[in-house]
């Protein structure tokens, strides 16, 4: 009888990383069928489209590198990336557009620093701003939502995305636009005169981000992160809102509920700031890095001059994540001080 | 209630305790040879003191301690010794060690032993003696001499003494078993561990996951002034850290003992070892194990001779080996694999674990860190597992220590919850490894340094005690010939020297100056100007005169200060070269 020896633990937990991913991958569900109800069949030919873009770079790129791709694409990390990037882009994005992101994405932002689990900056919203520099028309080209216009079918979105030459797009400026461009109506009287506005935020976008939220909220309740980063988040926007919200004068940004509702904020939240790899490390690390972020959101949607601000601001916190670790190592066991001797 | 403190991290995995729960303690009786490695404790080996051949008792000691942390081992049972050779024991590395081996008689024949009469009678180093020379090393699993362990440091008064039946690692129901039935043993021995070291709380540390236990120990303890505290499972409440951590509060301090927070820990398996050893006079000879895992039909705890072979051992079980693929000594999360079943069970064996192929399947390969943290949330020792990960990865040594590798204990926690199946464990012992090699090469490396700096040191003293004697023995001659000279002219030199002197004198004392000292007059005339600008500047500066001419005339005096100085000195080298 030969006796297999290996070093303990001989036990293992029952979580695994594609288990984590796929779950992450179920938990967008939500989010992405209220996108569908209320923009059309757009987001959803996003993500199929990214997906397989997505699923030939990580081919490619793990190849290049000479390992067997079955392995690595197992951990289903690849499918992550490309549905995040998919649900982020616009919906009815031509085709070309999907692929520079995915494979911006993919090949450079992620096997270029030595694939997962290496990549400093969150894959997705790299490929997101490397669009949003080249291609600012097309990045800021949003669908209006069901109830404002006609929400095109499947074979219009299939159209607009392969087709893209014989596709008249249908375009309207997001409530953050409206809010941005806003000079002289009061709050209240804005929200009255303009069609895009909806019960807290704008029409569909408040719904697609409680869809967001309760699949966030899902993935905490199954521990596949923890609360620290992405409550860090939204409690700095809010709180930022708060501070700069003055009643809802003409020069006013919004009110918290307006920014937690609007935009990226619970996708971002949830789905991009939770992102393990390209965040702090430990707790105390995770709050400071999603308070960071959820400032710089407020301070860029108000006063930068994007459609959206959650990716610079989650590229700006990578950034700083070393930072970060650097000033928050926790205390160890024994040690009265954080970090180094005791 | 006492209050119970937390701790960070931790994990619960399976505990797949009950298997082996279900029959009492049962003897395993005596195997036809008995292996006993001199080292089976932390410390020095034991030094053998029979030869082959010799017969030896129940009891005898068959080797003595070498050395303070060291222990004395025991014949379990009587027989002849068959060898003392190198044999394979149960160690992480799978090697090969000196072991005492005993074809058994079968006889069981005890050596003369008896008990003291009344510990509270004996005096502390005597207690402490008879523990020592009974062999006690921590029953629990890392094997510290329990003596060295009670004689802490001189002048630390201890506090709390605290007695840990935790048992947190699954599978593992040697002490669980002990507490159910021996709950008296561990209450005598725990009476003089407080006679011994006189702490003012006894604290009996118990996971609440075995109520029987708890039940057993509280009955024994009732009226003692002994606590047993509960506390919520979690692994690993065990460790000697976190255990201290959560019935005091209070944490060890990192590279310290628990002594210096007054605290001293010791296991339920050594407080019945104490009291076999005071009150019986019995030597540690044998041990519980647990013998579980699917690959034996029937699970159970075995009281064990020490030596006796863990094949012997997992055949009273009903071992299956088609079923086996490996075989662990300790619990799943801490111990370590078997190279073969012929390894004899030592003092920290308190389990040995064959689980099925489906049980404790072995890991999938590695896949990347994602970062996720959930190793850092599990840490006991709020360390951050992922980064030391990535440290030990890259081979920066520094930044591990920065980020306190020392301070893992090695639980395991963090490979078990991480998703990507890394042996994070694994590449820290590695890590560990390393740096200790590097820093004895370190030491080494000084040491040799200071030895070739004192070579150096002690080549330029001698060189310079040559020199020395040289001149010393230079000077000797001189003087000899001084000697020689004054006393007859002898010396031919030293003789016209004297006669241009007594010259010299001479017409200096005929007042003949036509010819006076080269040296001397430029000397006056220099010392007469410096002194005339001298006065020149007091003059000037008490008459106030312009700070043009005070400048001029103090730069005068210094240049005429340095030249007389250089005259001076050429001088007195002049009337030197002279007197020669
Ligand atoms: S649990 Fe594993 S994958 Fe997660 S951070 Fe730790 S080492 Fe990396
Ligand atoms: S093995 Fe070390 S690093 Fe891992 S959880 Fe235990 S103490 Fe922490």
């Amino acid at each position: 009888m030969s006796l297999i020896r290996i070093s303990s633990p001989h036990a293992h937990g029952a979580t695994s990383t594609s288990s984590v991913m796929r779950q992450v991958l179920l938990a967008t569900l939500p989010g992405i069928a209220v996108l569908t109800y209320f923009f059309g069949f757009g987001t959803l030919v996003n993500v199929l489209w990214a997906c397989l873009v997505g699923v030939a770079c990580e081919t490619l790129a793990v190849s290049l590198r000479g390992h067997s791709p079955g392995f690595y694409l197992k951990d289903y990390s690849v499918l992550v990336t490309s549905v995040l990037l998919g649900i982020a882009l616009p919906p009815y994005a031509p085709w070309w557009l999907i692929g520079i992101g995915v494979a911006a994405a993919v090949l450079m932002a992620k096997h270029l620093y030595g694939g997962l689990g290496f990549n400093p900056f969150n894959p997705a919203m790299v490929g997101y701003v490397v669009l949003l520099i080249s291609f600012p028309v097309q990045m800021t080209a949003w669908a209006p939502p069901r109830g404002l216009a006609e929400v095109p079918g499947l074979w219009q979105a299939l159209q607009a995305c392969f087709l893209p030459a014989s596709y008249d797009a249908v375009t309207m400026a997001t409530p953050l636009d409206v809010l941005r461009q806003n000079d002289g109506l009061l709050m209240e009287d804005l929200w009255q005169q303009t069609a895009q506005f909806g019960r807290w935020a704008g029409i569909g976008w408040e719904w697609a981000n409680l869809a967001f939220l309760a699949g966030g909220a899902w993935l905490l309740y199954r521990r596949i992160f923890t609360w620290h980063a992405p409550l860090a988040m939204l409690g700095a926007l809010a709180l930022m809102a708060a501070l700069f919200y003055d009643g809802g004068s003409s020069a006013s940004g919004g009110s918290p509920l307006f920014h937690l509702l609007s935009g990226a904020t619970m996708f971002g939240a949830f789905f991009i700031v939770t992102d393990p790899v390209s965040s702090a490390v430990s707790v105390r690390g995770r709050l400071v890095f999603g308070a960071l972020i959820g400032v710089l959101v407020y301070l860029i949607r108000v006063w930068g001059n994007y459609p959206d601000a959650v990716a610079f601001a989650v590229l700006i916190a990578n950034f700083a994540a070393p930072f970060i670790d650097h000033y928050t190592q926790p205390r160890s066991y024994g040690h009265r001080k954080t970090g180094g001797k005791p | 209630m006492r209050r119970v403190y937390g701790f960070h991290g931790g994990i619960h995995p399976a505990e797949n305790k009950h298997q082996s729960l279900r029959s009492p303690i049962r003897d395993a009786g005596i195997p036809p040879q008995l292996t006993l490695p001199l080292s089976q404790h932390i410390g020095a080996p034991s030094r053998p003191l029979v030869q082959v051949g010799e017969r030896v008792l129940k009891g005898q000691m068959i080797a003595e301690a070498s050395g303070y942390v060291s222990v004395p081992l025991h014949a379990p049972s009587s027989g002849t010794i068959a060898a003392i050779e190198d044999r394979p024991i149960p160690h992480p590395s799978g090697l090969s060690a000196p072991c005492i081996v005993i074809d058994c008689d079968g006889r069981d024949e005890w050596i003369e032993h008896s008990g003291v009469a009344d510990f509270r009678d004996c005096e502390a180093t005597e207690l402490l003696e008879l523990i020592r020379s009974a062999g006690i090393a921590g029953m629990g699993g890392a094997g510290f001499p329990a003596a060295v362990k009670l004689a802490g440091k001189p002048g630390a008064s201890i506090r709390t003494l605290i007695i840990n039946g935790t048992e947190c690692e699954p599978y593992i129901t040697a002490d669980d078993i002990l507490m159910q039935e021996r709950a008296t043993e561990i209450l005598e021995g725990i009476a003089i561990l407080r006679h011994l070291l006189r702490p003012e709380d006894v604290l009996l540390g118990v996971e609440d996951n075995k109520p029987a236990a708890i039940a057993a120990l509280e009955a024994a303890a009732a009226g003692t002034g002994v606590e047993v505290v509960t506390f919520p499972t979690k692994y690993p409440s065990g460790g000697e850290k976190q255990l201290i951590e959560i019935l005091t509060g209070k944490q060890v301090p990192s590279g310290g003992l628990p002594a210096d927070i007054g605290i001293v820990c010791q296991n339920v398996g050594t407080a019945v070892a104490v009291s076999d050893a005071i009150l019986r006079g019995r030597p540690l000879l044998s041990r519980i194990t647990t013998v579980t895992g699917e690959a034996v039909a029937e699970p159970q705890n075995f009281e064990v001779l020490l030596g006796t072979p863990m094949q012997y051992l997992l055949d009273l079980a009903g071992f299956r080996p088609e079923r086996c693929e490996r075989l662990v000594m300790g619990g799943p999360m801490m111990g370590f694999t078997l190279a073969g079943t012929q390894v004899p069970v030592v003092k920290t064996s308190n389990c040995l674990l064959a689980p099925g192929v489906t049980e404790l399947p072995a890991p999938p390969p590695a896949q990347s860190c994602i970062r996720c943290g959930l190793c850092a949330e599990a840490c006991p020792a709020s360390l951050l597992p992922q980064q030391l990960f990535w440290f030990a990865q890259g081979k920066e040594f520094e930044k591990l220590e920065q980020h306190n590798l020392f301070d893992c204990i090695e639980c395991g926690a963090c490979s078990w919850v991480c998703p990507s199946h890394i042996p994070l464990v694994q590449y820290y012992r590695a890590s560990k490894a390393e740096i200790l090699l590097l820093r004895r090469d370190h030491e080494r490396a000084e040491q040799a340094r200071l030895r070739f700096e004192a070579r150096q040191a002690r080549i330029a003293r001698e060189e310079e005690e040559r020199e020395a004697k040289r001149a010393a023995r230079k000077q000797a001659a001189e003087k000899r010939a001084q000697l020689a000279a004054a006393e007859g002219g002898e010396d031919p030199i030293q003789a016209a020297i004297e006669r241009a002197k007594a010259k010299k004198a001479a017409q200096q004392a005929n007042g003949d100056t036509a010819s006076p000292a080269p040296a001397v007059a430029p000397l006056d005339a220099l010392r007469q100007k410096l002194a005339k600008s001298e006065q020149r500047l007091a003059q000037g500066r008490e008459a106030g005169e312009d700070a043009k001419i005070i400048n001029a005339l103090e730069a005068t005096v210094t240049r005429l200060q340095g030249k007389l100085a250089e005259a001076e000195a050429d001088a007195a080298s002049a009337t030197e070269a002279e007197t020669r």
